[in-house]
């Protein structure tokens, strides 16, 4: 407000920068107002009525707490999704970080290939792994293990594996992701701290307990919320892997693909919308955690 | 490995078991059939899937018109949020920083309903219509509009420029980098996104590429293995080539996005 004062007009430029500035946003308020605050809020409507009777109620809510166990288990599915892919993909991601930090000739070159699965979709992605590595007569993946005299599993269709199958390839495509935001975070830290530690005499772990990982933690604690977030809306790959007709599909339906089906194909999108809104629930109660959680380990700077 | 498995026609992978196909391939240019031949998986599927340049179009318009729109009113609103004082400004700023939090899944139905009522279901502006204003764009450049001196549209302000032009002639191209950031951000988003394109554009034709292997998939009786590799390797094609020629832009840009916080 003040350095207003200084210039040419005083406050009667001031009270014209309202315009703008109300002009300026308005695009994005409109619309965001109009595709996500009204949906939001016709999502909360739907969902609180029933499809048949149109009466209005809990009863969605009701019926997915009591009375569906395809609910709870698409929330266990979901969850056994998040604890499978975060921890060993973040580890993964930020042991090639560390490793790539280093001076390697090719940094360039190993950062775009490890990248690239994120420009392939997700559903190009999903058939190629399908059919050439998780195929249990063809795919590549039995074709090693026979060499070594295993017979591989149906990894598609066995109800306790698909999941890991799932969770591998959904590794293999964030890993790239994870690992260029750690890369960045890393090299934002001042070598003089290596430096000084060096001087001290610590040894390479502990500069990367000491200094790499308090230091890291921000960028650290960014990834493991958005990949949480991600791994909790997981939908396409199960929908590309597993049909509903598979014997495995009991074992793979995630909560965006219970609303999927819900919503799509049962056409309840009253029910459907009881299922969305929990999803974000979830969501929120696991960040609002992992946020409780950050002050025990992630170091700002300042 | 994603070549030879395509490359490789018909059944012949399948019924001997276990056998990388890498030996067919060979025996096809050595043969006296024509070179066409090798391709043939391809030329079935396109015969089946004669909408398949569509695809192209359709993904690529979603892609353009999401940049197109995401980074001009991001960029307004960014810079109104960063630079000028206006009443209401934290409620207006926290109706951004909510969205950021919620899945964009809740919105799906009625935003389907919207795009029904407004008659532009299985058309590239329904695909489109979701991501026409971005919370994140706004959030993210306003980080980057903070960071510029003050001086430089001061001294604007004083040569007698209003700010329509501080942000089209000082402010965007100063911030070109984020912006492209912010492009990759959104075009990466928009191509891998499966949901909505299905729901909206349930017509085949209208489809994503995403959304149409999604459903070649589905008809095992048409396709058999070949073909699907052959439908995934020419979905995936442009976005390989584009990334190849773009990729410090592509790589560099997501890191940004990272830095925000």
């Amino acid at each position: 407000m003040d350095r207003n004062k200084n210039l040419p007009g005083g406050r009667h430029r001031f009270k014209r920068d309202w315009i703008w500035a109300y002009a300026f946003i308005a695009p994005v308020i409109l619309g965001l107002v109009v595709l996500n605050i009204i949906p939001f809020l016709q999502s909360v409507w739907l969902s609180l009525h029933d499809k048949y009777s149109g009466a209005l109620g809990l009863d969605n809510y009701i019926r997915m707490f009591t009375g569906d166990a395809l609910f709870w288990r698409s929330n266990l599915n979901t969850l056994l999704f998040t604890v499978l892919t975060v921890p060993v993909g973040i580890l993964l991601s930020l042991l090639l970080a560390v490793l790539l930090n280093r001076n390697i000739k090719c940094r360039n070159l190993y950062r775009g290939i490890f990248f690239l699965p994120l420009v392939c979709a997700p559903a190009a992605i999903a058939m190629v792994w399908k059919w050439v590595v998780f195929n249990s007569k063809t795919g590549f993946l039995n074709y090693m293990l026979s060499f070594f005299g295993i017979t591989g599993p149906n990894w598609l269709s066995d109800p306790k594996i698909v999941m890991i199958s799932i969770a591998i390839v959904a590794i293999w495509g964030s890993i790239g992701y994870d690992m260029v935001l750690l890369l960045a975070g890393l090299q934002g830290i001042s070598r003089t701290y290596y430096e000084a530690a060096l001087i001290d005499g610590a040894g390479s772990f502990q500069q990367f307990r000491y200094i790499t990982l308090p230091l890291l933690s921000p960028t650290l604690f960014f990834v493991i919320i958005m990949r949480t977030m991600n791994a909790i809306r997981q939908f396409d790959l199960s929908f590309m892997f597993v049909r509903d007709t598979d014997p495995a599909f009991p074992s793979t339906q995630t909560l965006l693909y219970l609303f999927y089906r819900e919503t799509y194909i049962k056409l309840n999108a009253n029910y459907g919308s009881a299922i969305v809104l929990w999803t974000m629930v979830l969501i929120l109660l696991l960040t609002a955690l992992q946020f409780r959680g950050e002050k025990k380990w992630v170091h700002y700077d300042n | 490995m994603i070549l030879t498995s395509f490359k490789t026609f018909g059944e012949s992978v399948q019924v001997p078991p276990v056998f990388l196909p890498k030996t067919i391939p060979g025996k096809v240019f050595s043969g006296e059939e024509s070179f066409g031949y090798l391709f043939s998986n391809y030329r079935y599927l396109l015969e089946k899937v004669d909408y398949f340049g569509q695809l192209y179009i359709n993904t690529f318009a979603l892609i353009a018109g999401r940049i197109f729109f995401a980074v001009i009113t991001s960029s307004l609103a960014a810079y109104a949020f960063a630079r000028l004082d206006f009443p209401f400004k934290k409620f207006f700023f926290s109706i951004v920083l909510v969205q950021l939090m919620v899945p964009s899944q809740i919105y799906i139905v009625p935003q389907f309903k919207m795009v029904v009522s407004l008659g532009i279901n299985n058309t590239i502006m329904g695909l489109i219509f979701p991501g026409l204003v971005s919370a994140f764009g706004v959030f993210f450049l306003r980080q980057f509009y903070m960071g510029l001196p003050d001086e430089m549209s001061e001294a604007a302000i004083i040569d007698g420029c209003n700010h329509w032009n501080i942000v089209t002639r000082i402010m965007m191209p100063l911030t070109k980098t984020p912006m492209m950031a912010l492009s990759i951000f959104t075009a990466v988003f928009a191509w891998t996104d499966l949901m909505w394109p299905l729901i909206v554009n349930s017509d085949s034709r209208s489809g994503t590429l995403s959304s149409a292997l999604s459903k070649i998939q589905l008809m095992s009786e048409v396709f058999k293995t070949p073909h699907l590799m052959a439908a995934s390797l020419l979905a995936m094609i442009p976005m390989i080539l584009l990334y190849l020629v773009f990729q410090r832009q592509f790589v560099e840009g997501i890191a940004m996005t990272g830095i925000k916080s």
